[in-house]
């Protein structure tokens, strides 16, 4: 087994120290050794976004990174985004649309959101797709997504 | 029964209550879970389609630094020859057994053989690699007409056919024949002006839930067994475990945790058992977690089907006589869904002569588990595009000969039993009377097509217990895991009966230990029986409440009564109480009230839908795309309309996507090839239109407030939809799924 | 009388009757007339005092527990169909 390295980052604008093996991606970080367990495994190789979060302002599977490249930089994860005792409006338009089923997807569809909106404020249907394509979900047929997607960037 | 009246909760659209928990990341699926000194286990999995095994030496294994356990085969109980009654019907517990770990042989890719427990998941990785497994390769058998050849290898030496409890003398790969007779199908066909026989292939599917499997188990000093898990049923988690283990029901307890996804694939148990011996050689709790390859190889698939179907109808498009021929992959175990198969396929439509021929065939494949109207897509796609031709050919629109031929109340289905009251007429007639329907459509590469489809849904065990707070409030314990805001659509049936909101309701969905029986959330079953069940245990409340009431106010019981959430008193004395204010004075009336309801109903009353699709075909690429969707579907009574519309769409979309792009593809050694979610292409939203999901209510009979299932039915139209839509866009019949561009490309005679 | 739908696979045993009209206010008394009338029917649907796993019985339409305790009536049609899938797990 590797030495473990020390790693420094800020996760959800809080500084954070933790020990991980070179090998350790980001989203094991989060998940084992953090226990920030909202984003999801749903397939370890970059293929379904369910591991989704904001690396210094850009969207990545955090399964895609390794724990050690987050050294000095920032990361975003679901747990960061509500206020505490308000959702965020991409939340709260999940929720008023119904756009989860299972749930598990979810996390992941709310955090490509926010990287959307963060940067094209009122996307078409067509941009909501084309940049939520990275992002499977297999209950809704993504169709209440896209709407909650729409209406987070109404309501802002 | 049928309660028919202005509901005040029913059909609204309440936030569900497990939503902030699952929009802000603090939901707890089975992967999240973690106890102090946990271990992680994975399996190994057998690099060979059909191999016997010859030795397993784990030493090199267990010698890793960092490894707490190596399983085996041989670490289970010996089965014996005992049938099971699990799950999905009855099963043979060897079988069950050699799907958990094999023991003689190998029989699909996948197939877990070992599992290894260490302290770190990329050591107990690593020790996967270290044993050693000694293989006799043998032949695989990949195809279901290749299997049911006499000469083809034999999976099981010791399958015989069995035809209703008669076994055939040879052994063979066909587990089983059902058949089903009604009328003279050859009077039938004699009388037609017009017959359609053609053969058509389907592929093997994957669920595809985005949470792969998990389960974390752990033993105390004292034998008890803890199985945390996502699942569709921890109660026959618990039952499949005890009997795999040989172990008393009664010690094992499993907490179901969020789930996934499951669409019928996480019913059977893979790596439960796996953990629960793990747990027990360390004495710590082992989570094992799949990655998404195992799900593909060793969970899960729909089968692969032929299918032969032919019609026949007269000159004006009367249906005279139907036959089909179903034969299914069960994949290595039997046990396909040939017989829900068999059940749907001509159940839309009123036929006096009927037969039907299915077999249940095993290959080297993974064990197929149910998807969704296990067996009923694979049957719609054939005989709704025969039906699509007979129609074409006649002149006659499909729609019209849908509702020329449709299946109503009293009508027999082929398989006997008689329709009560269904909607499918309805769902005809509100796709025809769409816009969608009737919007021009003539470009050219552009087609429209339709499609029905039928599920008969089921009822099942479940139990529900009500506790009532001081404050107005109810907390309601169930025990179907929630997939798709079922916690919503049950505690608003309560709600009902009780006249209080949605939002004064508390579900909780618990453990093995702590609520009733409760069959799987499958089978479109959830809203419709444990909604059941929490009407029946409202009602019980709603009882007690009125013993309370007659206390308070020193009448007799019946001369109380409940309305709109106030109960009164009738003759004489004029008293009110709100439900809310009697609940604060349950102290002083007698103590607290627990309300409690069981139900296994029979009347779970069938399910129809009807699809319309506009695509648009590429010549020149064979991509077919979705231009417009329209999907009309009978809900009995829509609880919460916003995730009946979700279940429509979800549905739908899965359906899409086996029509137009999944598939295992296998090599010639039996290696699925496409074993991720890169090459295993499910539908990303921007392959999709909006799918317009439109609700007709014709209520079902066996239920209070008239649910029908609404989970399943959706998939089942949209492959022959397309496949007729395609016909429509450019003249060519497509009989194979999926129809993928290289297909529609020969199709075309391009390729 | 209750009237038991006899599937195409036992009609070899009935002489190719369909329908059977027989007395019985149990599934059992309804199994118990049917093999006294044709041999050998009993033997293909249960195992000793049980139904086959795997065969599903409707009364009227509906789906029962499985049970021949199951009460009928004279009206009650009954058919033997496969059982399906989609967690039958009652113990047994
Ligand atoms: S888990 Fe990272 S993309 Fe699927
Ligand atoms: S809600 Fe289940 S995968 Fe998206």
């Amino acid at each position: 087994m590797a030495r473990k390295s020390h790693v420094q980052t800020t996760i959800n604008g809080e500084t954070v120290e933790f020990l991980c093996e070179p090998r350790q991606s980001l989203l094991e970080v989060l998940r084992d050794e953090l226990h920030l367990t909202g984003a999801k495994e749903g397939c370890n190789n970059g293929n379904c976004g369910a591991c989704s979060v904001i690396l210094d302002g850009r969207l990545v599977n955090s399964c895609l990174v390794l724990g050690v490249e987050t050294e000095g930089k920032s990361v975003e994860t679901i747990e960061g985004l509500a206020a505490p005792d308000k959702l965020h409006p991409i939340q709260d338009a999940f929720l008023e649309n119904a756009a989860l089923q299972c749930g598990i997807c979810t996390p992941g569809f709310i955090m490509s959101a926010k990287a959307l909106l963060d940067q094209n404020p009122n996307p078409t249907e067509h941009e909501v797709r084309y940049w939520l394509a990275g992002n499977l979900c297999r209950c809704t047929g993504y169709d209440k997504i896209v709407r909650a997607v729409l209406d987070a960037a109404a309501a802002d | 029964m049928l309660e028919n009246k202005d509901y005040k909760v029913i059909g609204t659209r309440p936030i569900r209550h497990d939503g902030v928990d699952k929009v802000t990341g603090r939901a707890l699926y089975g992967a999240d879970f973690h106890a102090a000194g946990l271990l992680h286990g994975r399996v190994l999995r057998s690099p060979h389609a059909h191999a016997k095994i010859i030795a397993i030496d784990t030493s090199r294994a267990e010698a890793l630094p960092g490894v707490k356990a190596v399983v085996t085969a041989k670490d289970l109980p010996d089965a014996g020859d005992k049938v099971a009654d699990l799950g999905e019907g009855a099963v043979n517990l060897k079988h069950l057994c050699d799907n958990i770990l094999a023991s003689d042989k190998v029989l699909y890719k996948g197939h877990a053989v070992a599992a290894v427990a260490a302290t770190n998941p990329h050591v107990a990785e690593e020790a996967c690699t270290l044993i050693d497994v000694e293989y006799e390769v043998l032949p695989p058998v990949l195809e279901v007409r290749q299997a049911m050849e006499p000469d083809a290898p034999l999976l099981h030496e010791h399958l015989r056919t069995t035809s209703l409890g008669e076994t055939a003398a040879e052994p063979s790969n066909v587990a089983s024949h059902i058949q089903h007779k009604l009328g003279d199908p050859e009077k039938g066909f004699a009388a037609a002006d017009i017959i359609i026989e053609r053969e058509f292939v389907t592929g093997t599917v994957h669920q595809g839930y985005i949470e792969p499997h998990n389960a974390t188990a752990h033993y105390n000093a004292d034998g008890q067994l803890t199985i945390w898990c996502s699942t569709q049923g921890a109660f026959t988690v618990r039952e499949q475990v005890a009997e795999i283990l040989q172990y008393p029901v009664s010690k094992i307890k499993v907490v179901p945790m969020e789930i996934g996804g499951g669409f019928g694939g996480k019913i059977s148990v893979y790596i439960k058992p796996v953990a629960a011996m793990l747990a027990k050689k360390t004495g710590k709790p082992v989570k094992v977690l799949m990655n998404r390859a195992g799900v593909f190889e060793g969970t899960g698939p729909t089968p692969a089907s032929f299918i032969r179907v032919k019609m026949g109808a007269t000159k004006e498009g009367q249906l005279t006589a139907a036959q089909g021929y179903l034969a299914f992959e069960a994949g290595a175990y039997p046990g396909s869904p040939v017989g829900p198969g068999a059940m749907c396929i001509f159940a839309p439509y009123s036929i006096e002569n009927v037969i039907i021929d299915g077999y249940d065939v095993v290959v080297n494949k993974p064990k197929t588990a149910p998807y969704r109207a296990p067996g009923a897509p694979n049957v719609a796609f054939g005989s709704e595009t025969v039906l699509d031709e007979i129609a074409e050919k006649l002149g006659i629109d499909p729609l019209e000969i849908r509702l020329l031929n449709g299946a109503k109340a009293g009508d027999r289905r082929a398989d006997g039993p008689v329709h009560p009251r269904i909607g499918f007429i309805e769902t005809v007639e509100a796709a025809k009377a769409h816009p969608h329907y009737t919007a021009p459509n003539g470009k050219k590469h552009h087609g429209r097509g339709v499609a029905s489809g039928y599920w008969f849904n089921i009822g099942l065990e479940s139990s529900v217990t009500i506790n009532v707070n001081s404050d107005g409030t109810i907390n309601l314990i169930e025990g179907s895991t929630d997939i798709g805001g079922t916690r919503a659509s049950i505690a608003m049936q309560a709600a009902e009966v009780l006249g209080i909101p949605a939002e004064s309701v508390n579900p909780s969905v618990v453990d093995t230990n702590s609520v009733g029986y409760t069959a799987v959330t499958g089978g479109s079953r959830t809203t419709y029986a444990t909604g059941y069940a929490a009407y029946e245990a409202a009602q019980d409340v709603k009882q007690q409440m009125i013993a309370r009431a007659a206390k308070l106010w020193e009448v007799d019981e019946a001369n109380v009564q409940f309305a709109d959430g106030e109960f009164s008193s009738i003759n004489g004395k004029e008293e009110q109480i709100s439900f809310r204010d009697l609940c604060a004075r349950l102290g002083e009336t007698g103590g607290p009230v627990v309300g409690s309801g069981t139900v296994n109903p029979g009347g779970a009353g069938g399910a129809y839908a009807t699809h319309v699709v506009d695509v648009a075909v590429d010549e020149e690429t064979g991509k077919v795309d979705i231009l417009r969707y329209t999907a009309v579907q009978d809900a009995g009574r829509a609880i919460h309309p916003s995730y009946v519309e979700g279940q429509i769409q979800g549905g739908a979309v899965q359906g899409i996507g086996w029509a137009l792009n999944e598939e295992y593809i296998y090599n010639a050694e039996g290696e699925m090839t496409n074993a991720s979610f890169l090459d295993y292409r499910m539908p990303t939203c921007l392959d999709l239109p909006m799918i317009d999901a439109v609700i007709v209510e014709v209520p079902n009979p066996g239920h209070p407030y008239g649910v029908r299932g609404v989970g399943e039915v959706p998939i089942v139209p949209p492959m022959a939809a397309i496949a007729n839509a395609i016909y429509d866009a450019i003249g060519v019949r497509m009989r194979e799924l999926p129809m993928s561009p290289d297909r529609v490309l020969k199709a075309l005679g391009k390729i | 009388m209750p009237t038991v739908a006899i599937p195409s696979l036992l009609r070899n045993l009935t002489s190719g009757e369909e329908s059977i009209t027989v007395p019985g206010t149990t599934i059992r008394e309804v199994i118990d007339n049917l093999e006294d009338r044709y041999p050998g029917l009993k033997a293909r649907l249960c195992e000793g005092d049980r139904i086959k796993p795997g065969i599903a019985i409707y009364v009227n339409g509906l789906l029962t527990r499985g049970s021949i305790l199951e009460r009928v009536d004279a009206e009650a049609e009954i058919h033997f169909l496969p059982a399906i899938g989609g967690g039958r797990s009652a113990p047994r």
